[in-house]
């Protein structure tokens, strides 16, 4: 099986990961991105990962066209979805786990626009957001990693997607790397 | 059919009931944020499956009211990306200022903070009593709010730091009465509102406006809807009137693009000129 797009979300202590992640990745996905950042924030996050990563990295606006072998990050008080037919919908509908953007938000749309052809990836951070978008993910057949909340610096997030039974594989944030590899290439 | 094809199913034949029982179109709304908003209702409803709803929103006009509140998403707050009212200030008051009257409508203003801030801009570059400004959204209650003008004292309070951002010329506590837990607007700013119930998805063009916003509103709109509602902000500006949307939407891939010139990328603020 092929997948067609990854997605992240993470909070406190998680941006080293995305670092590490990004850095190993040149494969085929299109990457959708939430990191929790105050509303204020003017695009901090794409700015940094655009030096760390091989892939381009955008901000996205509203209906964009999301395209292989590009990064998408959810701009700061801004809830970032997945339409069915291939592109970002925004929203600033109220916060979620008191985060927007939520990882709860992205991750349930992706899974319906996606299916079976995705990724998810639930990092380090100090809430439970993201637990329950991972486990629509599971349900839509789609593949879900947690980073290990053993060497995570807030492990609360991965703890609670494990929890709630969400979780397909637990691992380290160079093996979350190596697993896209993997799964990209069926 | 899998799961998720006959939720799809289901949606789609609620939204075709709610537009034919009452003409409140969600038909082409962007289906993501309808499927989460659908799913929440269903949540809260005792119902299992969304077909569920069908029948309920047929016979029970309160339930349909809930519907449609749920599906409004009036969050708002005053000076929103104050980035965006500097700009105005700078880029747009010069040019009202060249007009001996005119019209401002705020499309789809919620509760009706964006209003307010931007009737004390007005105020504070002296042009306030030359507009007549059209606050409009299909939520009812939101207008209710907005006609009210009474909010939480510290969501007000919070914006303070976004009036100054703004370029405000006082300070934001200049502008309400403080009552306990609330701030209530003062009556000044809204003697040249008038509120009204209007919807961008099926209702007509408003006359001869200066300046339109309709900011965080086409998001929720499929393209096709987008595209409607823009038409119908582009044929009620006059030439050289100004159309201001929010800040991560874009004219460049609509079917008005070509009637506008950017004033202003980064805080959206679009300039309505003859097509070349
Ligand atoms: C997120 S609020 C934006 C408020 C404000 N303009 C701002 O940017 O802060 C979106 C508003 O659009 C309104 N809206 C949605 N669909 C509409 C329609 N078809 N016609 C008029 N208003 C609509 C909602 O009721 C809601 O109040």
């Amino acid at each position: 099986m092929t997948r067609a797009a990854v997605v992240m979300g993470g909070s406190a202590g998680s941006l080293g990961v995305f670092d590490a992640v990004l850095g190993a990745l040149p494969e085929d996905y299109a990457l959708l991105l939430v990191l929790h950042l105050p509303a204020d924030d003017a695009g901090s996050f794409a700015l940094h990962l655009a030096q760390v990563s091989r892939l381009p990295v955008v901000e996205p606006c509203d209906k964009q066209r999301i395209e292989g072998r590009h990064v998408y990050t959810a701009p700061a008080n801004y809830h970032m979805l997945v339409e069915r037919g291939g592109h970002v919908a925004l929203s600033v509908d109220e916060r979620v786990n008191w985060s927007r953007p939520s990882i709860d938000v992205l991750f349930e749309s992706a899974a319906g626009a996606w299916g079976r052809e995705l990724v998810a990836v639930i990092l380090s951070g100090a809430n439970a957001d993201g637990a329950m978008g991972l486990l629509a993910v599971k349900a839509a057949g789609g593949h879900t990693l947690a980073q290990d909340p053993a060497g995570a610096a807030s492990p609360l997030m991965p703890l609670a997607a494990i929890k709630v039974g969400a979780v397909d594989e637990i691992l380290s944030p160079e093996g979350i790397a190596l697993r896209l590899i993997e799964l990209a290439n069926g | 059919m899998n799961p998720s094809e006959l939720e799809r199913l289901e949606i789609d034949l609620l939204l075709e009931t709610v537009f034919r029982r009452y003409g409140y179109d969600f038909r082409g709304y962007a289906r993501a944020s309808i499927d989460r908003r659908v799913r929440q209702l269903l949540s809260s409803s005792g119902c299992t499956t969304v077909a569920e709803l069908i029948p309920k929103v047929l016979n029970d006009a309160e339930f349909f009211s809930r519907l449609v509140r749920n599906f409004s998403i009036p969050v708002t707050e005053m000076f929103r990306d104050p980035a965006v009212y500097r700009a105005v200030r700078e880029k747009v008051v010069p040019l009202l200022r060249t007009w001996p009257h005119f019209k401002i409508w705020h499309a789809g203003c919620a509760t009706g903070e964006e209003v307010y801030s931007l009737a004390m801009l007005l105020k504070e570059e002296g042009l306030y009593e030359r507009a007549t400004i059209y606050a409009t959204d299909f939520n009812e209650e939101a207008l209710d709010l907005a006609r009210e003008g009474i909010y939480p004292i510290e969501k007000i309070k919070a914006a303070t730091r976004n009036y100054q951002l703004a370029g405000g010329k006082g300070s934001l506590s200049d502008y309400y009465h403080a009552a306990y837990d609330a701030a209530r607007m003062d009556p000044a700013l809204r003697e040249r509102v008038v509120f009204s119930v209007h919807n961008l998805a099926t209702d007509s063009v408003f006359g001869e406006i200066h300046l339109v916003l309709c900011r965080n509103v086409l998001i929720y709109f499929g393209r096709e809807l987008q595209n409607r509602a823009l038409w119908l902000l582009t044929e009620s500006l006059v030439h050289g009137g100004y159309l201001c949307l929010g800040t991560k939407e874009n004219l460049q891939f609509t079917e008005v693009h070509a009637h506008f010139s950017t004033l202003d990328h980064a805080a959206r603020l679009y300039k309505k000129q003859v097509p070349p």
